[in-house]
């Protein structure tokens, strides 16, 4: 989109303009890149080719209606994006959520995380020439797509967490499909381990490429998995816990060498932990009780009472037509995303739409440290550099 | 845990006050929020205050961001996040500014990663950075006329129909 003057010494290097359709830069992102032989002298990368400017559509709908939007934004983990902007919203209003239904929404989005995780690995792999990983990683993601698709109706754009809970009660046989799915994964995180970890190649693509040191991903504001393979435990779901994470046993995995292999590593335990926190979610996820918090004029009243209570159907009239007002004031929630901190931000202003609604995407901040991870590399690690901080560009453009 | 906020407000309030009195013009607490109002002028210093002292760390700037409280004044106000990793501590610095003089210092030389952060401010909201070392549209293109976040910039934009040629637009006969 703009034009970018790279400074070019004495007919030394020449400027290569890479993207924005290019398959390994997970979506249309565009790095001019400044080469001397083989060597990235400098790296500018070009952004909003995707930006649909949501944060203003979020303005002009009620706070109900801006959930679908946030579903668009990181297109990998829609879950995690619905959990933040209603804990925003939530944070705004001052409801607290019935326990069952903070249950329910760490065990979806401990599922979405592994399921964005597997597509990072299968993308990554396929960058670095690994066609297969990408073939079984996708295999495991269709079985947790399966699982979402039986709680929300939807594969990928769920809109099941809603301001106050849930938009659905947990479906029959749920308890089984998770159960199958937390037998299978563990074995099928080893056969991807076996494939890459003490694969030569993948160790050699991969090992001492990208360096960054935890000083400076800090000062650049990186965070998740590419901050722990620098070595700072930095997790937002130990460091401010939210929906009940402190109720639940599970490590951070950090590396210290912070380069490509590093993140793999970071990202497979993980998985791992992941795995551990849905089981220990399945154990506290009772059969019986409410998944939506009782706040009449805020939250819809069930079909039940619609039908019996003349209230009911007032509020339920209301909330769907002009929407419910929270007090005037400003809420920011983190939480911990499979890229890492997803920040929302919303000011309200006294009326049923947001005075604004910003979100913190991880992918838009880790990937400002890209020219620091590429310059003075080869070109060949460009790739190997993109696939490690990733990024989902619908949440870099917005 | 609002009581452990507020707690955290005091000690920032009393480290700010007693480096410079006038660096605090208000301290709000929202829903165990705290938001730390400084004055434009000594912005960065603050900032770098919030970094360097021990007492408060606050090593890692996750966000900045413009709210828009057009029609009244003053009419933007900028929202820093600041996160203290070794202290687990979380705090809020905002500056009001003027829709007639919307400039402020940058802190990029305080955080790096404050750079897109304020580019994405500059582009959506038309604030412009002082001391920026690279204050370009980021996610618009560069020919873009306004800034589309702010109020008074309207949801379905200023064109009739975006980009369908000559024959869409308004008026034009078939």
């Amino acid at each position: 989109m703009t034009t970018v003057e790279t400074a070019t010494g004495a007919a030394k290097t020449m400027v290569l303009n890479m993207g924005p359709q290019h398959p390994s830069t997970h979506g249309v992102l565009r790095i001019l890149l400044e080469l001397d032989g083989e060597i990235v002298v400098k790296a500018v990368p070009d952004l909003g080719y995707l930006h649909t400017g949501i944060e203003k559509s979020c303005e002009d709908k009620t706070y109900s209606q801006a959930i679908t939007l946030t579903d668009r934004m990181d297109y990998l983990n829609p879950l995690g994006n619905n959990l933040v902007y209603c804990l925003a919203v939530e944070k705004l209003l001052g409801l607290e959520v019935p326990k069952r239904a903070q249950y329910i929404r760490v065990m979806m989005v401990e599922l979405q995380r592994i399921s964005s995780h597997l597509v990072w690995l299968g993308t990554h792999a396929i960058d670095l020439g690994a066609m297969s990983v990408f073939l079984y990683c996708f295999r495991e993601r269709e079985e947790i797509l399966k699982i979402f698709e039986m709680f929300a109706g939807q594969r990928m754009m769920t809109s099941y967490i809603r301001i106050g809970g849930l938009a659905l009660d947990v479906p029959t046989g749920w308890r089984a499909a998770v159960e199958r799915f937390l037998k299978m994964m563990p074995s099928r995180v080893d056969e991807y381990e076996t494939l890459l970890t003490k694969n030569r190649i993948w160790m050699g693509r991969t090992q001492g490429i990208g360096y960054i040191s935890a000083e400076d991903a800090i000062a650049l504001s990186m965070t998740g998995p590419t901050l722990r393979a620098a070595g700072v435990a930095y997790d937002n779901r130990k460091y401010f816990p939210y929906s009940s994470y402190e109720e639940f046993d599970f490590v951070v995995p950090t590396r210290t060498e912070s380069d490509c292999f590093a993140r793999y590593m970071v990202r497979v335990a993980e998985m791992r932990e992941s795995l551990k926190i849905i089981r220990q979610a399945l154990d506290k996820i009772t059969n019986e009780g409410p998944v939506m918090a009782e706040a009449p004029g805020v939250i819809p009243p069930q079909r039940e009472k619609m039908k019996t209570e003349m209230e009911a159907l007032i509020y339920h009239f209301k909330i769907f037509t002009e929407g419910f007002s929270p007090a005037p004031g400003e809420a920011f929630v983190t939480i911990e995303s499979p890229r890492g901190e997803l920040g929302c931000f919303i000011a309200s202003d006294g009326s049923p739409k947001p005075l604004r609604a910003h979100f913190r995407g991880p992918s838009y901040i880790n990937l400002q440290a890209l020219p620091k991870l590429i310059e003075g590399q080869l070109i060949s690690d460009v790739i190997a550099c993109i696939g490690t901080i990733d990024i989902v560009l619908g949440e870099v453009d917005r | 845990m609002t009581e452990t906020s507020s707690q955290n407000a005091n000690v920032v309030a009393e480290q700010l006050r007693s480096w410079n009195a006038k660096a605090v013009e208000e301290i709000i607490e929202f829903r165990g929020e705290t938001t730390i109002v400084v004055p434009r002028e000594l912005l960065r210093a603050t900032a770098e205050r919030c970094r360097e002292q021990k007492a408060l760390q606050y090593n890692l700037l996750t966000d900045a961001t413009c709210v828009d409280r057009y029609p009244h004044e003053p009419r933007f106000e900028l929202n820093y996040h600041l996160v203290s990793i070794p202290r687990r501590e979380k705090v809020r610095l905002k500056v009001r500014l003027s829709g007639s003089d919307p400039v402020v210092d940058s802190l990029v030389p305080v955080w790096p990663g404050a750079n897109w952060l304020e580019r994405e401010i500059f582009d959506l909201f038309g604030i412009r950075f002082n001391g920026h070392p690279d204050l370009r549209r980021i996610l618009l293109p560069d020919d873009w006329e306004g800034h589309p976040l702010r109020r008074d910039y309207p949801v379905q934009g200023y064109r009739d129909v975006p980009n369908t040629g000559e024959l869409f637009k308004k008026g034009a006969t078939p």
